[in-house]
């Protein structure tokens, strides 16, 4: 049976906020791991998992689930939470992120872990997968969906956009891929390091159906994931526009902490931020 | 005893070369903070080309600017690097292209990043490439020499380096020599062939090898090609038992060049060791050397075995 979705807006909030919490406990116990396009992505993450997508904790490789693939995948950590909060796995194996023996390595590994769809990693990859996923869905008739989160850094990669040339072409419009534009990279800002505007003129002459939101905005989120449901005949981007490290006011917008583990006492105090909001 | 990561030392060297040699120009790929090519940077921004995620971009990109007399230092992680072998073998090698490619964090080295970050193949494809240099320096002066040697030599080069600092192998007076191996220790019960990463390890077990009545000689090859063939065969005829150790998969590297000599009829019975055709995995750089046993004490563990196995 189905996971029992929600649209309840504060539900979803509250496992978005545990998203954030986990994942910066994850990466600070670990002591590396990537918190800022974590945090970004949180909200997208919890609404996929809790409201959007159809899955089953229980039987992982249901051949009837919605499909997402995590192709900026460092930031897993978001990903392992919304699993582990669905009961995919016992909470208490999060804080093993990156140890050695763990399940839960630094970046996907689908072998290890069979919620996981695929291996990523190396940036520009997952969201080629996930258009061979949706074709495969289309020659079958299939009803499930596919869902993919790339970074506004990894769309430098020329990969992203053979990957949006053929979607395009190949119209499958069971193809669901979100933008975390939240203008951050390692090197910079994204607009300064290799700027990609205009970003919803690029997609939509590449034939793909755009919608820009605010991707910490639940209700948004919600109505986007349901107007690319209703799209006919092009894959549809979730353009959304994104804070790096949101809910944590010392991470946010702030790229130096892209890739770096926040001490315990830094983690302390994000949790206790978090806790309040 | 000092203790550098050999991308540190590159980074440094390659500021420090900036001065001298106006034709360097750097390119990196959104991890200058991490290939260390940020020293370059600060000090010459002009010459300075962050080229954002796109690698096979920026490396062809620098074959271009070599054909036209720069001579470009590309730099990313070794993984990424290898992941755009296409466009190595035709852009640059193939065109002759005079482009300096940096792969940093090599093998399993780097730790908690796991499998995905680990440039685990890589001197394998590119010692198959016609002309193209493949270097793989163990220490800070060596990797200081190594840099220059790329910058001045005439045609591709590969300069595979580490995230995890190394100890010092080589001593002040040392001289790097592209293609010939460096005999750190002599012995003569085996030889154990290190590169990179491994070769203080392969050091230290010498030691601990001793104390096991393990005579064991310690070779350096910092140079995967060309490859000090005469070298190995020298060692194979003198110590009988080769072993190679490093941080990449045992198929393609430093074992699969030694064991081509050995073929090819140099007389030794040869242990390759180093990742063993599996998967990279999550862990510290500490918890890898260990469960790879390429840190002394596998190395150690290891040789020993390999002895009392040939005697037996
Ligand atoms: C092909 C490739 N090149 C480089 C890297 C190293 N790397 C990891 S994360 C990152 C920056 C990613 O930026 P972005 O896609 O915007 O992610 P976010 O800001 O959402 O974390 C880079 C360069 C990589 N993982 N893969």
């Amino acid at each position: 049976m189905a996971y029992p979705l929600t649209r309840d807006i504060d539900v979803l909030k509250k496992h978005a906020n545990q998203i954030r919490i986990h994942s910066l406990k994850m990466i600070a116990k670990a002591k590396s791991g990537h918190p800022g396009g974590s945090l970004s992505i949180a909200d997208i993450c919890s609404a996929l998992m809790f409201g959007v997508m159809r899955h089953d904790p229980r039987t992982p490789r249901w051949a009837d689930r919605d499909r997402f693939i995590m192709s900026k995948g460092h930031c897993v950590p978001a990903w392992y939470s919304a699993l582990a909060q669905a009961g995919y796995f016992p909470e208490e194996e999060l804080m093993t992120l990156r140890e050695f023996g763990s399940r839960l390595q630094g970046h996907p590994d689908c072998a290890k872990l069979d919620c996981i769809e695929a291996a990523s990693g190396s940036l520009g990859q997952g969201m080629s997968i996930a258009l061979g996923m949706a074709m495969a869905g289309k020659m079958d008739n299939a009803d499930w969906r596919v869902y993919c989160a790339i970074g506004d850094g990894e769309s430098q990669e020329g990969q992203i956009w053979e990957a949006a040339l053929a979607a395009g072409k190949f119209g499958v419009d069971n193809l669901t891929v979100v933008l975390d534009n939240n203008n951050g990279q390692i090197d910079g800002y994204v607009n300064e390091v290799m700027p990609l505007d205009p970003i919803d003129a690029k997609w939509r002459s590449f034939n793909w159906h755009v919608i820009a939101i605010n991707g910490h905005d639940m209700e948004q989120i919600l109505a986007a994931f349901d107007e690319a449901k209703q799209t006919k005949g092009r894959p549809t981007l979730i353009w959304a526009k994104t804070i790096k490290g949101q809910g944590v006011s010392f991470m946010a917008n702030n790229y130096t902490w892209h890739g770096k583990a926040p001490t315990a006492e830094q983690c302390e105090a994000a949790v206790k931020e978090l806790s309040a909001a | 005893m000092a203790s550098v990561a050999s991308r540190q030392s590159f980074g440094l060297a390659l500021a420090e070369l900036g001065e001298s040699h106006p034709n360097i120009v750097v390119c990196d790929a959104d991890l200058s903070k991490s290939t260390m090519s940020c020293h370059f940077a600060e000090k010459f921004p002009e010459r300075f080309f962050e080229f954002g995620i796109s690698e096979a971009n920026m490396l062809g990109a620098g074959a271009g600017m070599a054909l036209t007399g720069k001579v470009p230092f590309v730099c990313s992680f070794a993984c990424f690097i290898s992941g755009r072998f296409d466009t190595i073998r035709i852009s640059i090698a193939y065109s002759r292209a005079n482009v300096k490619i940096v792969g940093t964090h090599a093998g399993v080295g780097i730790g908690e990043d796991g499998h995905s970050q680990m440039g685990l193949e890589d001197l394998g494809l590119m010692r198959s490439l016609p002309g193209m240099v493949v270097i793989q320096p163990a220490d800070d002066i060596e990797t200081r020499q190594a840099v220059k040697f790329a910058a001045e030599h005439q045609g591709p080069v590969y300069l595979r380096l580490t995230r995890q600092k190394l100890d010092d192998v080589n001593d002040s007076s040392y001289e790097f020599q592209v293609g010939k191996g460096v005999t750190l220790a002599d012995g003569s019960g085996l030889t154990l062939i290190a590169t990179g990463g491994t070769v203080a390890h392969a050091l230290k077990a010498k030691g601990l090898l001793a104390a096991r009545g393990v005579d064991a000689r310690v070779v350096n090859i910092h140079t995967i090609k060309p490859f000090d063939a005469e070298l190995i065969a020298k060692c194979a005829r003198e110590t009988g038992l080769l072993m190679t150790v490093e941080d990449h998969s045992i198929i393609g590297g430093l074992g699969s060049a030694v064991a081509e000599v050995i073929a090819e009829g140099a007389p030794a019975k040869l242990k390759r060791w180093g990742v063993l055709d599996v998967f990279g995995e999550s862990g510290t750089p500490e918890d890898m050397y260990r469960a790879h046993k390429i840190d002394a004490e596998g190395i150690a563990e290891t040789a020993e075995q390999f002895v009392a196995n040939a005697q037996g």
